[in-house]
């Protein structure tokens, strides 16, 4: 996407260099109807729409692979947002709350079902997955994946108020036998 | 008569008064332009200021520069500053001083409203200006989430001064759309059809019908949340129905018009010079109009993209995303447009082509990465980083605030009469294009690493601290480049030597008048037949002084102009503008009252000056007209046209409907929310309906016809020549049985019980003031009609008397009707 971005904008920034290069252009009003073809239709319509479907397309396509799917791999975990602290319950292990930290399997995919207690916030795990909102009231789910054992850092990116910048948490993926003992209560 | 005594004897009809006691009374545009100008200048260096704060604090990490507490208001000012007293307002100061002038016209459609606006903007920006040196500023972002910015979260005044401030500041930008939508639509020189009407016309056109569709979503939302801030109305709270949502859909659903009410005009102005400094005329007029109103109509589809982290359901998100993309369409022509037009031309590279093309560079890097963000994938990650923030800097800084610059270096000798000497500017230019390119080059970059936006500081380890800090000195460059740029201006406008009339030998009507200009603007309406006059005839400027046009006679010694019917140029009727007066200013101070009222919850004061506003109202109403008819008047060119007083469709049952079109979107958003609550927000139903017995329905639709009926009655009677009495008084007694109708919603419901009962009573509110409004409307026509203003002839004021309740019939009917429904189904 940054490559093609740079690329329109090069060609946008060479013909406007060019317009101040080239001399000065006949001027009819037949050759300004070539000049509406030729700039408007042609550049301004076909040209963005194209790109732009083809971008649309791109985007839809990389969006409805990251839909939560279910299946019984999946692993369901519930995280709650609120100032300035985040909370984790688990389905696996009923009453197990966690604070701070999320305990995840790695190597499957993890739904977390975000919302929040007061105002809202956002659970953000840059190397796990984009980010969703907690909203008062509503229970959004996000799909993630763990591919190796490991703590990843998570933020809360909707601003908050005062304590905004330290609102932060951590994901921990275990590998298989470290999932089963968090589950049956070890501390990790 | 020569053209210096038709010059004296026209300053002396319009001239503002002298001295201090001017600034107060003026209702002149080109001094209110000016001040308008000069005030979001202000406002600008103010919110500067506080971008430079910011830089500081994030240019090294763990800073103790500021606090969160502090550092919080910083941040929500710079943003609300930027936007609301700087970005809309600059714009309604260049309209406000450039359309008459490109319209070949001598004033607004409504010069006090022009003044009442102004200071609306005036109070409430100091109200938020107050807040920031009093430290207690608003501080949860500019866009004010609920619940953060609720009452729980934010005890404090300071969000009150956010939503009251701002909604007295929209005031101003309500007043403005509708002045210019009037003005363009119908003030304008004799010939300019609207397809000879300058391409800024057009824009402003655009701009001014979106801010009418575009603020009143806002307007509702900050009245609803200070309803709840104050009175407990649970809008946006889900423990009772309702929905912080809400809040975003109506921030949004005005901030994405927002985007292009700002960029619009700044396109208009690019559209105006570019072919200037290109020596040729716009390539594809009708396209490039084509492309604005386009862009004017999506952008009211496509608010959602701002809402793409908050969990909407994905057949949503890819229409949204789809929307967004597409939005790319017409501006992608413009662009190319505006290129087309200087490989049409011989483009020269003076100093506002140069702001022209700095905005190129840097508008087309900001649609890119806006066209980037628009894919929703790729949103999940940048969003709340610093990379949107960057991305928002391109696309308001290089899509207005550059093509801004370049209006201010083309306009500045047409405002101060005088030849740029000192060259400052140049430096200026590569100061300020420069320092932002390497600050928010920087900004987009640390946002990709990950830095949230609005966190006060960072800590070390993070691989941030080289980049803030080069993005910090970017800052400060740029900073230094704007002062220099008001110190250009200040030293050219006072000592620079007298220029020529039209430096840049453009073809637009603003140039033919002496500069700076007169207060009368055209000593005579020229008849074009172009869309550049001066290219068609040189020697227009002359013959105009000379008198040669329309309305060059002063003897009648009165503020006249000309309107035309709308699509063909043809002159419609006579209008005569009102003198000098305090009224505006007096005005907009007594509604401070009623934000003040609400601000200090000295609740008894908001009645109080909401009555004081109405008295004033009646009296600004009541010293327009005439007790006799004047039959037509001779405007010169051998044409007769009849006065403004007697026409059916005067002045202000235009700007009425005009002002109809905001208030309906204002109704429309009630019931959106009303119906977004209803069908998405969590805890509903609420435990009970309100169950409507006979008499409300019975009450409404009797009062809906009688009113209807009675305003009907008396036009007629008017006309033929007998008594309106009847009528009028079957009207008041109509508007009585609506208002009737409408408080039993709120006898029927209790305000804090649920956000069902909350709406309901909004609602009930809405329609009840509409019914008061048009009760009062009919008693003052019929002391109009005493009094002698109102005839068989002068029959406009009955027909904005009409329109009214009409309107008020139909909002009466919908609003009562789906406040009832639910009770009756249940």
């Amino acid at each position: 996407m940054l490559a093609g971005a740079t690329a329109i904008f090069l060609f946008v920034m060479a013909l406007l260099v060019l317009a101040f290069l080239r001399g000065p252009a006949p001027a009819s009003d037949e050759a300004d109807e070539g000049r509406e073809k030729v700039w408007i239709v042609g550049l301004g319509l076909g040209f963005s729409l194209t790109v732009l479907a083809a971008l649309l397309a791109y985007g839809l396509i990389v969006g409805e692979r990251l839909l939560p799917r279910p299946g019984p791999e999946v692993v369901t975990v519930r995280a709650e947002g609120r100032q300035w602290k985040w909370s984790f319950g688990y389905a696996d292990a009923p009453g197990r709350v966690t604070e701070g930290i999320l305990h995840i399997p790695a190597g499957r995919p993890v739904d977390v079902e975000i919302t929040s207690a007061d105002v809202i916030h956002s659970f953000w795990v840059p190397r796990l997955a984009g980010k969703l909102d907690a909203i008062p009231g509503y229970v959004n789910v996000l799909r993630i994946e763990a591919w190796t054992p490991g703590d990843y850092a998570g933020v809360s990116s909707e601003y908050n108020g005062p304590g905004y910048k330290d609102h932060v948490f951590t994901v921990r993926a275990h590998d298989e036998d470290g999932w089963i003992a968090f589950l049956s209560g070890e501390e990790p | 008569m020569s053209a210096l005594r038709r010059h004296r004897a026209l300053t002396r009809i319009w001239a503002s008064d002298p001295g201090w006691k001017g600034w107060f009374t003026t209702v002149n545009h080109t001094d209110l332009g000016r001040m308008f100008l000069l005030v979001a200048v202000t406002f600008f260096v103010i919110g500067g200021i506080l971008a430079m704060l910011i830089r500081a604090q994030l240019a090294t990490p763990r800073s103790a520069f500021m606090g969160p507490d502090i550092y919080n208001q910083v941040f929500t000012m710079h943003g609300t500053i930027m936007m609301f007293l700087f970005a809309i307002p600059l714009f309604e100061g260049l309209a406000v001083y450039l359309l008459p002038k490109l319209l070949g016209t001598r004033d607004l459609a409504f010069p006090r409203l022009t003044a009442y606006g102004f200071w609306c903007y005036v109070f409430g920006g100091s109200l938020l200006i107050f807040s920031l040196v009093a430290g207690i500023a608003p501080d949860s972002g500019w866009f004010m989430y609920p619940p953060l910015s609720s009452e729980i979260a934010s005890p404090g005044i300071n969000t009150d001064f956010w939503l009251l401030g701002i909604t007295f500041v929209e005031i101003s930008a309500i007043c403005a759309a509708v002045e210019i939508t009037v003005t363009v639509l119908r003030y304008r020189t004799p010939g300019m059809s609207l397809p000879q009407m300058p391409i800024f016309a057009w824009y402003a056109l655009v701009t001014a019908v979106m801010i009418l569709t575009g603020f009143p979503p806002l307007i509702l939302g900050s009245i609803l949340l200070e309803l709840e801030r104050a009175f407990g109305m649970p809008f946006f709270q889900a423990d009772h129905g309702g929905d912080s949502l809400l809040w975003q859909h109506l921030f949004w659903l005005f901030g994405h018009p927002e985007v292009y009410i700002i960029f619009l005009p700044a396109a208009g102005v690019v559209s105006t010079i570019l072919p200037v400094m290109a020596r040729t005329t716009l390539l594809g007029y009708g396209w490039v109009v084509a492309a604005a109103v386009t862009l004017g109509v999506l952008s009211f589809g496509l608010w959602v993209h701002h809402m793409f982290t908050t969990g909407i359901p994905h057949m949503g998100l890819a229409f949204f995303s789809a929307a967004s993309t597409l939005v790319a369409v017409p501006t992608g022509v413009q662009v190319f447009a505006w290129i087309g037009t200087i490989w049409k031309g011989s483009p020269q590279l003076r100093l506002p082509m140069m702001w022209i093309l700095a905005f190129f560079v840097t508008f087309v890097i900001g649609g890119l990465t806006g066209v980037m963000v628009a894919v929703v994938p790729f949103d999940w990650q940048a969003h709340d980083t610093h990379f949107i923030v960057a991305h928002l800097h391109y696309v308001l800084v290089g899509g207005f605030v550059f093509p801004m610059l370049a209006a201010l270096y083309y306009w500045m000798p047409h405002v101060t009469g005088r030849k740029r000497f000192f060259k400052l500017g140049e430096t200026a230019f590569w100061l300020i294009a420069l320092g932002f390119h390497v600050t928010f080059l920087a900004v987009h970059w640390v946002g990709l690493l990950g830095q949230r936006r609005r966190i006060h500081t960072y800590d070390e380890g993070q691989g941030w601290e080289v980049i803030n800090l080069i993005a910090s000195i970017g800052g400060f460059v740029t900073a230094i480049g704007f002062a220099l740029v008001i110190v250009d201006v200040a030293v050219n406008a006072a000592v620079a030597i007298r220029g020529s009339r039209d430096p840049w030998r453009a073809g637009t009507l603003e140039w033919a008048m002496p500069t700076p200009p007169p207060a009368y603007n055209f000593a005579s309406l020229p008849l074009i037949g172009s869309r550049n006059p001066l290219y068609e005839d040189p020697d227009l400027p002359v013959r105009l002084a000379r008198g040669e046009g329309y309305l060059g006679d002063p003897s009648r010694d009165r503020r006249e102009t000309l309107t035309l019917e709308i699509a063909s140029g043809k002159p419609a009727y006579l209008v005569i503008f009102p003198k000098n007066t305090a009224l505006p200013v007096v005005m907009a101070f007594v509604t401070g009252g009623i934000f003040v009222g609400m601000l200090l919850k000295l609740y008894w004061l908001v009645p109080l000056a909401a009555s004081g506003v109405a008295a004033l109202v009646a009296r600004w109403v009541w010293v327009l007209g005439s007790r006799h008819d004047e039959g037509p008047q001779e405007v010169g060119q051998g044409l007769a046209l009849p006065l403004a007083t007697e026409v059916a469709d005067p002045p202000g049952w235009w700007g009425s409907l005009v002002l109809l079109l905001g208030n309906a979107t204002f109704f429309g958003s009630l019931l959106f929310g009303y119906a977004f609550l209803w069908t998405v927000a969590p805890n509903w139903p609420p435990p009970g309906y309100l169950q409507p017995d006979l008499l409300g329905p019975v009450l409404l639709l009797a009062g809906i016809a009688l009113s209807m009926a009675g305003i009907r009655l008396a036009d007629r009677r008017l006309r033929r020549g007998t008594g309106p009495w009847l009528g009028l008084l079957l009207g008041l007694a109509g508007a009585g049985a609506v208002g009737v109708a409408a408080a039993s919603l709120l006898l029927g419901t209790s305000h804090d019980a649920h956000a069902y009962d909350a709406t309901v009573w909004v609602i009930g509110g809405y329609v009840l003031f509409h019914a008061g409004l048009t009760g009062a409307m009919t008693i003052f026509l019929a002391l109009r009609a005493a009094a002698g203003y109102v005839s068989g002839s002068r029959i406009g004021e009955v027909q904005i008397v009409r329109l009214w309740i009409d309107y008020t019939a139909a909002v009466a009917l919908l609003g009562l009707g789906v406040s009832w429904l639910p009770g009756v189904l249940t």
